[in-house]
């Protein structure tokens, strides 16, 4: 088996899962200069939901195709994980937008607390298999193995950031997102309606959060109440490796985590792939501080 | 009269922004005691000659000499030392700070006490901090705002930002004192006092170098004037003749003088 | 606040004494008034652990404004100095002179140490703001928590996941802190003893880090804070003076780890995870950050709240269930964390902030209202 290969479809799985939940804390930062440290607890939330539905409708006797019950379930967790978005910028971030800037962070580690022991209380302490609906065949691909999951993995998470690409760049919302977030007082003066901005901001990036999350179950096989807090460290790191509020940076750096992290555990060694990834972010923001694709912010004296 | 001693020497300074030429071969000397002025359209690059002169910028080529000392790209804090203390054009205050601790971390490069210091108050720690604070105390006083010594910056009027600033600048204990447009946003009766403050620091010994727009302020303040547009000095010399030089006439009006 | 009505030095003095008189019968009080009082009094020692952590990073969040999500590494520097030169585990290893160094040696090593990571981190991490700044601290408490749990391969230097065992404890004046101690016909238990102990050095790092605030270089490292081209124009040095925060910071948790590790008696890198460091951050945030009081107050709550409501969860459920519903464990979390979230949409600028920092608050609100 093709070592090289097989590394760089792993790290192009997981680094498309990371981009995905990247690209939800860069949109937030961009717009709020806020780390949505709960971030990542949508992204499990958004699994267990789905595991949960997927597993209801079996218990139901409704006997669907596996894609078609992934569906279901995605069609539950999406709007579940939106709501939810949107319910924490409501109670936790909005009050404060003009408290100092270190009380939004703890009231969104609070948040985050707040998920992770809720759904402690609702799923459990034990991981949650992921129910084996999804084709497992393990395709040839020049000496490398890849499924059908890992394929449908990458294809949707191109997908999708190709549409959020589209719906910033080229809608009336995505405009008002871009103006909010290059000066939220003139864009209120504009007629932008901050308050909705940010509110879809949330949603928009919980939506793909869930969907990451989902990706992320899928692929281990599992999920657990304390996932989020690994997976969305990681994530956040992609973002800044990328320059936290690019979106193309998002993708950029949490891609390349993914092959830098595949990368390490294939050839160095797999308990220091996280160190390898830090020690990696580091030696990038001494050299460019504000990341691979950051704007140099200039000391303007 | 002694012949004028220079104090500071640049010469063909350049600075680039990427493809902005901020400044392109700037050469200009200040002397000793003198207040001097630097005027020019907005965007002229005043403020990047002066982050330059005081460190906050590193020049890209050019001679930077300074009592003596070469500071060519040298850092702020060394800059400072060497005796260039400098004012914001958009005041730059500890705000959380009140107007006394704002002038007490300016003595900070005059100081040394550290941790060991700190902690044991030692007696030379102790008389050093007791310097500090009388010091701080009667700078205020100096810049006329001594009774609002423990208000916090943030809450000063506009006019007593300004002062404070420069009182902070001179706790430095400048030989050159750099103040970038001090009287903007001030009422007449106050740039009136500015004036008056800045003849008295001139004549206690600083040399003063100094950005304004209110031209009428500095046609009666400044003993020599250099004018910048486009990154390039385009005149320099006493205001006589630096207000009527046609090239400076152009610069501000845009056209030439019939 | 509260400071204000103590006006004069004999009020202070007053207040002072009573504190030192409640401080000093505490764990005969909590002994006599709880049937657990023995877990109770280990809990007040982990508290003031926590004191000083929380004091540490405010010098380099409170003061200096930089945001460091990675604290708890020093914790874990100061910790295993202390682990690795007073354990067996490395006896066969280094020369009999290392081992077992006096306390007073080990704590100073241990902070050296600490401080010594702390420049490590500060040094690359200069020229980064806010949020990247948090970030690589973050990646820097994760290095080293992971470097501890895989360095027992190729080599077996810190034991791995499963940690050091069989610390020594401290000893002192002659004194074995390992064992009950008799004096004046009282009986020490060991976490009595390290109470004392414990709380000497929380004393001792309050009276530092008073003294700092009010020196040149604590005003150094608010001027940063508070405008950092400012301060540099001003002619402070700010390489060295926020590595100066870095390492004096950094110090005071190897301090605390040192002390941790004794008293524990053992430590594994599950002890050095990054809610810890979060946690930290909690206690000088809510507390309110830059105020010595109001972070002592910070990390009391943070770290006896979860523990107060140990025991009060399950009386709790079944009052208001008549059974047991949920996972204690996890309902008082629950809590802990929508009380985290309720104290700071009240009080944005801490329980007990600094007097200007408070000012500056309220003046926001004053704006936003108009």
């Amino acid at each position: 088996m093709d070592i090289f290969l097989q590394q760089i479809i792993n790290g192009l799985v997981v680094g498309s899962i990371y981009a995905l939940i990247a690209l939800g804390y860069t949109m937030v930062y961009g717009i709020m200069q806020l780390i949505n440290f709960a971030h990542g607890e949508i992204v499990m939330i958004g699994a267990m939901v789905t595991i949960t539905c997927i597993n209801l409708l079996i218990g139901a006797g409704i006997n669907l195709p596996g894609p078609l019950l992934l569906l279901a379930g995605l069609l539950m967790a999406i709007p579940v994980s939106m709501l939810l978005g949107f319910a924490i910028e409501r109670i936790a971030y909005r009050p404060l937008r003009r408290a100092p800037r270190l009380a939004p962070l703890i009231t969104a580690i609070g948040v985050s607390i707040v998920l992770q022991q809720a759904a402690m209380l609702i799923w459990g302490r034990n991981y949650r298999p992921f129910p084996a609906i999804l084709p497992t065949e393990v395709h040839d691909f020049f000496g490398a193995a890849i499924t059908d999951l890992q394929v449908a993995i990458v294809v949707l998470a191109l997908l999708l950031m190709g549409g959020l690409f589209f719906l910033i760049e080229r809608t009336k919302l995505g405009r008002a997102m871009r103006a909010t977030s290059q000066n939220p007082e003139v864009a209120g003066l504009m007629g932008v309606n901050i308050n909705t901005i940010i509110s879809m901001t949330f949603m928009i990036g919980s939506a793909l959060g869930a969907m990451a999350g989902v990706m992320v179950a899928a692929n281990y096989d599992q999920a657990h109440a304390y996932m989020g807090s690994l997976i969305g460290l990681k994530a956040f790191t992609a973002a800044v490796l990328g320059g936290i509020g690019n979106l193309a940076g998002a993708v950029v750096g949490g891609i390349l985590l993914g092959l830098i992290e595949s990368m390490c555990a294939g050839y160095l060694s797999s308990s220091y792939k996280d160190v390898f990834a830090f020690v990696v972010l580091i030696g990038v923001l001494v050299f460019r501080p504000s990341g691979l694709l950051g704007e140099r912010v200039a000391d303007r004296a | 009269m002694n012949a004028p001693q220079q104090l500071l020497a640049i010469e063909g300074i350049h600075k680039r922004f990427g493809g902005l030429h901020a400044l392109n071969d700037v050469t200009l000397s200040i002397n000793k005691g003198e207040i001097y002025g630097l005027i020019g359209p907005n965007g002229a690059g005043k403020t990047t000659l002066f982050n330059v002169l005081t460190g906050l910028y590193l020049p890209d080529e050019g001679k930077f000499n300074f009592d003596g000392k070469n500071l060519f790209r040298q850092k702020p804090y060394v800059v400072v030392e060497s005796g260039i203390a400098r004012t914001f054009q958009n005041i730059r205050l500890f705000h959380n700070m009140t107007a006394l601790e704002n002038v007490m971390v300016g003595q900070h490069v005059r100081t040394k006490a550290g941790v060991i210091g700190a902690v044991f108050r030692n007696p030379s720690a102790k008389a050093e901090e007791a310097t500090i604070k009388a010091r701080a105390e009667e700078l205020l006083d100096y810049v006329g705002i001594g009774k609002r010594k423990n208000e916090l910056a943030r809450n000063l009027s506009y006019g007593d930002q300004r002062r404070l600033e420069i009182a902070r600048a001179l706790a430095t204990k400048p030989i050159l004192l750099a103040l970038d447009e001090p009287a903007a946003g001030m009422n007449p009766n106050e740039t009136a006092a500015l004036k008056t403050l800045m003849e008295k620091i001139r004549s206690d010994g600083v040399t003063i170098l100094l950005i304004e727009h209110d031209v009428k302020l500095m046609m009666g303040l400044c003993d020599r004037i250099a004018v910048l547009d486009y990154g390039k000095k385009i005149a320099e010399g006493v205001p006589e003749q630096v207000k009527n030089d046609p090239r400076v006439i152009e610069a501000y009006l845009g056209v030439a003088p019939e | 606040m509260a400071i204000d009505f103590l006006k004069t030095p004999r009020q202070r003095l007053a207040v002072y004494i009573a504190l030192a008189v409640v401080l000093a019968v505490l764990p005969w009080a909590l002994g006599g008034l709880f049937e657990n009082g023995k877990s109770w009094l280990r809990a007040v020692d982990f508290a003031l652990l926590y004191i000083m952590l929380a004091l540490g990073l405010n010098i380099v969040v409170g003061y200096t404004g930089l945001l460091d999500l990675g604290y708890i590494a020093f914790y874990a520097v100061g910790a295993y100095t202390y682990a690795l030169l007073n354990s067996p585990h490395l006896q066969a290893m280094l020369p009999v002179w290392m081992m077992h160094p006096p306390f007073v040696v080990m704590i100073i090593l241990a902070a050296f140490m600490a401080g010594l990571f702390g420049v490590l981190l500060g040094t690359p991490t200069l020229k980064l703001r806010g949020d990247y700044l948090a970030i690589v601290t973050l990646g820097f408490g994760e290095i080293i928590r992971i470097c501890l749990n895989n360095l027992d391969h190729p080599i077996n230097i810190t034991n791995g996941p499963q940690g050091l065992n069989g610390i020594s404890k401290v000893h002192l004046f002659g004194l074995d802190f390992g064992k009950p101690i008799q004096w004046l016909g009282l009986t020490f238990d060991v976490a009595h003893s390290y109470y004392y102990l414990i709380l000497a050095f929380c004393a001792l790092i309050i009276f530092v880090t008073l003294r700092l605030q009010q020196s040149r270089i604590g005003r150094a490292w608010v001027a940063i804070r508070e405008d950092e081209i400012a301060a540099n124009a001003m002619g402070i040095n700010t390489r060295n003076i926020k590595l100066l925060a870095f390492a004096m910071g950094a110090s005071f948790g190897g301090v605390s780890g040192a002390l941790f590790a004794s008293f524990q008696g053992f430590v594994s890198p599950e002890s050095f995870v990054l809610m810890e460091s979060v946690m930290v951050l909690c206690m000088v945030v809510l507390g309110g950050m830059g105020n010595i009081p109001g972070v002592i107050l910070g990390a009391i709550l943070v770290s006896i709240t979860p523990e107060l409501l140990r025991d009060a969860i399950n009386p709790l459920q079944s009052a208001v269930f008549g059974r047991r519903v949920f996972d204690p464990e996890n309902l008082r979390m629950l809590i802990f964390g929508l009380a985290m979230i309720t104290i700071m949409l009240l009080r944005p600028e801490g329980l007990w902030p600094s007097r200007r920092r408070k000012l500056e608050i309220h003046e926001h609100e004053e704006e936003a209202t108009a």
